[in-house]
């Protein structure tokens, strides 16, 4: 049985799907069995939710002026 | 100047680039914060000037993301600000969850977790990003910000996929550490603050 530091270094590679077989079974069975290992996961997707949230950012119209401009000139 | 373009290569990089234009500087906000109109132009005039060295047109929006990106790198590289030091083995082990558990900065909240990621408005987010060391955040960014997939980060890169892997692991987890930093430097952990 892996610890829970052993969990946690490896959740968001568990979450991408990213970790080897034998990792993510050894994480599931740890999480089978620990409730604030299970709170990690959920705030890693949590996370993972806010950074995809906080990604797009619109091009200020002024800027978007000044930029097609700049296109136009080439 | 695109020398020898004819007016059809002119139009096609300007339709090209035109239909970029919103991912390209969303992607440079949270590269070069700021800077982020200067890049963006800086890398459209660099494209511009090898537009014809592009065969593939297809693979135009990549070529295009992988000069903004570069373009960043510089910029990063000439003006970062001061970054965060890194203990790896001190970042490796940080649980943001268990930090804000175990520090508990607003008790009278039923959603102390989701409490706390409401705190980050998007300049906010912005700038815990710019205090990250360039080699992690611009993975964090192209991954978890801009959807792309590993593989594709490490051709535009031109690093192997196990450095991308690794930086991307070590970069998260300096991202939750320098989010709880920058949380506690800026009050946003003050009850009652915004």
């Amino acid at each position: 049985m892996i610890t829970c530091s052993d969990a946690v270094r490896q959740l968001w590679d568990y979450l991408d799907g990213a970790v080897e077989e034998s990792d993510r079974r050894a994480i599931e069975e740890h999480l089978e069995v620990c409730q604030r290992c299970c709170g990690e996961v959920e705030f890693s997707n949590e996370l993972r939710a806010f950074l995809t949230t906080h990604a797009f950012e619109d091009l200020p119209g002024d800027a978007k002026v000044r930029l097609t401009s700049f296109l136009d000139e080439m | 100047m695109l020398i020898g373009a004819t007016v059809d290569e002119k139009e096609e990089f300007r339709a090209i680039a035109s239909a970029q234009l919103n991912r390209l500087y969303a992607t440079a906000r949270r590269l070069v914060g700021d800077e982020a109109e200067d890049v963006v132009q800086e890398a459209l005039m660099k494209a511009y000037q090898n537009f014809g060295q592009l065969h593939d047109r297809g693979a135009a929006p990549a070529w295009l993301m992988r000069i903004l990106v570069n373009s960043c790198r510089d910029r990063g590289r000439a003006r970062s600000r001061e970054p965060v030091e890194v203990d790896l083995d001190e970042v490796e082990e940080f649980s943001l969850y268990r930090k804000i558990a175990y520090e508990d900065p607003f008790p009278y909240s039923d959603s102390l977790h989701l409490d706390f990621l409401q705190r980050f408005g998007k300049e906010d987010v912005t700038e815990v990003l710019l205090l990250l060391p360039e080699i992690y955040r611009v993975p964090l960014v192209l991954v978890h910000m801009q959807g792309y997939a590993t593989k594709e980060v490490a051709k535009l890169l031109g690093v192997p996929l196990g450095t991308v892997l690794a930086r991307l692991h070590r970069g998260r987890k300096l991202f939750e550490k320098t989010m709880w930093d920058y949380a506690e430097a800026n009050d946003l952990l003050k009850e009652g603050v915004r």
